[in-house]
Parts: structure tokens; C-alpha cells; sequence
């Protein structure tokens, strides 16, 4: 079926126009050899053989599904409840795209404004954007926040080492061009890096190795000198831990993917971004508000418009200008769904179970789990030969998926493991685990 | 159109009104008309220093965002920390709580270069003629 609109006789009238005889002659320019290539392809299927052929190459793929899944490290396997999809696959929230005439669109209005609200309540902070793509940009997002609060005065970005990896290297990207000393690789404590330069300083709670600290003396520390305090949060954990807003954080972001959406093959994720009302003016994005039309009826609003896009252009201090607005559905349905006893009761399964693996695996002989002091749902296992061999034995002769490596990101780290245990792993997978890596090195 | 006929005025639509030594500063009333709904205003901070035709901010309405620049060079004195709260005063009394800087001017005699009120107001009708 041709779903291109062009008629030949409409193709002949703007070749006329434009006075050429072909839209070959179009592409003269381009090297004859490359032009037409002749393309290596199969004969083509019928959608009957091209569906029985991709399901059979789906088959070789192992998922999180297909047996336990050890694996965090930023993408994690918690469980979805079916009202989040029941919800999401409403034709009136799965259709829509962001709305620009936004207060057509009450139900998507009060859907963003409900997921803010429970996204204040989660980080404890005063307001919530309508969302980013994903964590790592959230970050960069905060980051520019920070620099913006100093008017660009202050060019300093003081990053943990522990921050995710990928999204210390996010920030860098993003930021490149605006004159920012980014530094992320201080071993020692953040607060002696910190000065007047200093726009902010960022940190990760849970870290990327899961650890928790009191975030206390950073806060206060960071708030001496002047600068902000950006905390990356993983949303699960805060139905447990005191929330970085409590600590003091001025904005806190982090990946919301671990509620209500799946590991999804990396993406859509889901970032989110918390500040306090100051800052407000500041932030990226937008920001749906509650009011009453004037018949005094509760409505929604679009209190902040993407600036970027309608009011400041090209004084935008971000450019984005969109929301991921079906996966902060998914995210707000979920924290509704579960409430604020089901968030605490699925960070505490989380907690213990990551307790009890990280006990059993460090009775293993040859494996080690330090003691780093108090963790999440992730932790650091050194193994006695390289991770991906580990990985390797563990998937195929017991259908596991491993840990992430994490001598990718830190050479001195070359041979440990970052294991991730939530909700999903029964306490007879850890023990498969466990006597996975016993039979290992037995 | 109100004017001010104490104040002089810049190309940009801020007008300066001399306090002793020091300027007081902030938009027209014919400016807070064209932007209408004022919703924010982003001022600079004590201590700064900028040139004559330096940003020293930028007003935001419902309809636009427009930079703020110096009509005289010089040094911040005071903001007028209310408009965070009440941005709408730019649009009630442009010249008067709807102020938005005190400066202490680099080279005073720049006033003079300034447009007077009968001026300023010539040039805005010969504008609205054009359009």
C-alpha cells in the first residue's frame, strides 16, 4: 500500500517546476557507486514468514524474565503490576502526544500534575518538573540548573567519582561548550574540593556501588560555600531512606524507570527532577498546576510552559522542551498503585534480600564483600577470576544473569562484580546463586 | 501612554530617573504594555557592574521574554527584591513600585544622552505611525 501522497502527475508538475527531468537528476551530485548500490537482501517475506522469522530469532535472546537477573547498575528489574500497563494502554493516554494546546488536555494535565505531587513527596522537595528522558540527562539538567542559579558566575561542577558513569559522562556532553570545570574523578572527601567557584556539587544515594551516607555534613558543607547540593536518588530506595530533601539537597533527580517501567532494552526511561520552589524559574521543562476555572471547579494548568519553546527561546538555559510523558504515567501509577506503605514494603524486600545475598556470597571461599558500611539493593563482590568469565559460567550452565563488571568504568576495580538483588529475586534464587559460585570455584 | 517627566529614556524602553548621585531604573509604561502580563523578573545582584547596554536581566510575560539592558553604566546598588513576588507591579506603576535596579552610574554625564519624556514620547508615536 503506498502511503506516499504524490500522484506521478503531481511528481511531473514540481519536477517542471524546478526544471529537471528526473528525481535521479536530483542526485547527481551524489558518487554513481554509491547512488544505487545493489543491497545484499533476501527475497522479501510475506508478514506471515517475516513474523515466524523474527519470533524465532526472539527466541534466542535470554531476558530478565527467563531466569534470575542479577544485574542493576542504573537499569533494574522490579516488578510491574498490570493496572500500570492496564492505565498506560488507554487510548487517550497512549496516542496522545505532548500537548500543545495543554489545557485541552485535562486528563494528561492531572496525570503530570499527580506525578509531580507524589515525586515531592518521594524526594521531599518542594516541586517537581513534568520529567526528562531518562536519569542521566535529569542530571546534566540539574547541573545546568545549579550553574544558572549563580547566573553562570560560578563554573565549578563538583562530581562524585560514585555518580553512574554514564551519567557523569552525560554531563560532560551536555555541558561541552559552556565553560564548566567538571570535576568527577576527586578521590577523598567532595567537601575539600569545594569553593567559591564551586555552582554545585553532585552526589549519588544510594551510590553506583549502593552504598547510603549521611548526606548531612556534604549538605551543610556544600551550602557554606555557597553552592548547591544536586543529589541522584533511585526512587525505590526513598520508600525507605530519609529523603535527600530532609538532608538538605536543593535538587534531586534520578532514573524513575525502576517504577513501572520494565528494563524495556534500555529505553524509554524515565528521568526525574525535584528543586525547591526558588529555584523554580530556573528549571527546565514543565510544570503543570491545579486551580479552579471559573466556575470555581478544580482544573489543570500549565503553570510553566517549555520556556524554551514559547516565552525564552533563544534564552532558554536548556532545550529541551519535552516531558516522557507516557512513562511518567507509567511511574505515577505505579507509586499510586502501590501507595506509600507498598513503595516502603518493596524497598524493604529490596534491603533484605541484597542483605542476606551479600552475607551468603561473602562466606564463599575466594569471593570477598568488603565492609563498606551500610547499603541498598547493589554491592560489590570481588570474584576470583575476571567478571565476565564469571558472567559467562554463570548464564550458561545455570541460565543467570550475572553482575555488571566494573572494571569497565574503574581499572582498579578489575575483577569485582556490582550485584543487584531487588523484589524479583526470591530467596531460592540468591541460594542458586550462592551455589552457583560455590560449584565455580569448588 | 504614561510617561514619566522626570525620567529620561533608552532606545530599549528603560527609562533612568537621577536620585541624588545615584539612578533608579525600569521599563516604560508603553514597554509593559507591548509585553503585557509581566511574570517574572530576573534582576541582577548587588555588587555587579555592567556597561552602558550591558543585560542586566530579562522580563518575562505571558507573551515573551525580552533582555533588560543599562540604559547608563554602572554599579548595582539595590533590586527591587519585591518584584519576585509581585511582577505585576511592572505592569500597575512602571515608574514607581515597579522599579527594578538602583545603580551607582560609572560616568553621570551619560544621562544626558537619554531621551527625553517629550522625545521618548514623539518616538513611540512616530513608530506607532510607521506600524
Amino acid at each position: 500500500m503506498p502511503y506516499i501522497p504524490h500522484s506521478d502527475a503531481d511528481r511531473r508538475a514540481m519536477l517542471a517546476a524546478i526544471g529537471v527531468q528526473s528525481v535521479e537528476e536530483l542526485l547527481a551530485d551524489v558518487p554513481a557507486h554509491v547512488r544505487f548500490p545493489d543491497l545484499n537482501l533476501p527475497p522479501a517475506l510475506s508478514e506471515m514468514e517475516a513474523r515466524r522469522e523474527l519470533e524465532s530469532l526472539a527466541r534466542s535472546n535470554f531476558t530478565a524474565a527467563d531466569g534470575p537477573c542479577f544485574l542493576g547498575a542504573g537499569a533494574y528489574h522490579h516488578f510491574v503490576p498490570a493496572v500500570v500497563d492496564a492505565i498506560l494502554r488507554r487510548g487517550e493516554f497512549y496516542t496522545a502526544y505532548t500537548p500543545y494546546q495543554p489545557e485541552v488536555s485535562q486528563g494528561t494535565l492531572q496525570a503530570i500534575f499527580e506525578y509531580q505531587t507524589m515525586i515531592c513527596a518521594l524526594t521531599g522537595m518542594a516541586v517537581s518538573n513534568a520529567s526528562h528522558y531518562d536519569g542521566a540527562t535529569a542530571v546534566a539538567e540539574a547541573v545546568i540548573t545549579a550553574v544558572n542559579v549563580h547566573r553562570m558566575k560560578r563554573r565549578k561542577v563538583i562530581i562524585s567519582p560514585y555518580v553512574h558513569p554514564e551519567y557523569r559522562a552525560v554531563v560532560r556532553t551536555y555541558t561541552q561548550g559552556m565553560g564548566l570545570e567538571i570535576g568527577d574523578r576527586e578521590i577523598g572527601r567532595l567537601a575539600d574540593s569545594l569553593d567559591q567557584d564551586t555552582a554545585c556539587v553532585v552526589v549519588q544515594s544510594p551510590d553506583f556501588f549502593g552504598r547510603i551516607e549521611d548526606l548531612t555534613p556534604l549538605a551543610e558543607a556544600a551550602h557554606a560555600a555557597g553552592a548547591l547540593l544536586v543529589v541522584v536518588a533511585d526512587p525505590i530506595a526513598l520508600g525507605l531512606l530519609k529523603s535527600p530533601g530532609e538532608f538538605g539537597a536543593d535538587i534531586v533527580v534520578g532514573e524513575g524507570q525502576g517504577m513501572g517501567a520494565g528494563l524495556n532494552f534500555g529505553g524509554p526511561y524515565l528521568g526525574f527532577f525535584a528543586t525547591r520552589e526558588e529555584y523554580v524559574r530556573r528549571m527546565a521543562g514543565r510544570l503543570v498546576g491545579q486551580t479552579v476555572d471559573a466556575d470555581g471547579k478544580r482544573g489543570f494548568v500549565l503553570t510553566l510552559s517549555t520556556r524554551e519553546q514559547h516565552i525564552r527561546r533563544e534564552k532558554a538555559t536548556s532545550n529541551i522542551c519535552t516531558n516522557q510523558g507516557l512513562v511518567a504515567l507509567a511511574a505515577a501509577v505505579y507509586m499510586a498503585a502501590l501507595g506509600r506503605c507498598g513503595m516502603r514494603q518493596v524497598a524493604e524486600l529490596c534491603y533484605h534480600r541484597a542483605h542476606y545475598a551479600r552475607q551468603r556470597i561473602g562466606e564463599i571461599d575466594g569471593f570477598s564483600v568488603g565492609d563498606d558500611g551500610p547499603f541498598f539493593k547493589e554491592f560489590v563482590v570481588r570474584c576470583p577470576r575476571p567478571v565476565p568469565e564469571v558472567n559467562e559460567y554463570l548464564l550458561a550452565e545455570w541460565g543467570i544473569i550475572g553482575g555488571y563488571d566494573l572494571g569497565r568504568d574503574y581499572v582498579q576495580l578489575d575483577g569485582h562484580m556490582l550485584l543487584c538483588v531487588t523484589e524479583m529475586n526470591p530467596r531460592e534464587e540468591i541460594d542458586m546463586l550462592v551455589a552457583a559460585l560455590e560449584e565455580m570455584t569448588a | 501612554m504614561k510617561l514619566d517627566q522626570e525620567a529620561r529614556y533608552a532606545d530599549n524602553h528603560e527609562w533612568a530617573r537621577r536620585d541624588g548621585d545615584e539612578i533608579v531604573c525600569g521599563i516604560s509604561d508603553h514597554a509593559q504594555e507591548s509585553l503585557s502580563d509581566v511574570v517574572y523578573v530576573e534582576l541582577p545582584e548587588e555588587g555587579d557592574e555592567f556597561e552602558k547596554g550591558d543585560v542586566f536581566g530579562v522580563v518575562e510575560s505571558v507573551k515573551a521574554a525580552s533582555d533588560l539592558y543599562m540604559p547608563m553604566g554602572g554599579k548595582i546598588i539595590a533590586v527591587n527584591e519585591e518584584l519576585e513576588d509581585a511582577p505585576e507591579l511592572v505592569n500597575q506603576e512602571p515608574y514607581g513600585a515597579g522599579w527594578m535596579i538602583r545603580f551607582a552610574p560609572s560616568d553621570p554625564s551619560e544621562f544626558d544622552d537619554l531621551a527625553t519624556a517629550r522625545e521618548y514620547e514623539a518616538r513611540i508615536a512616530e513608530e506607532e505611525d510607521e506600524a
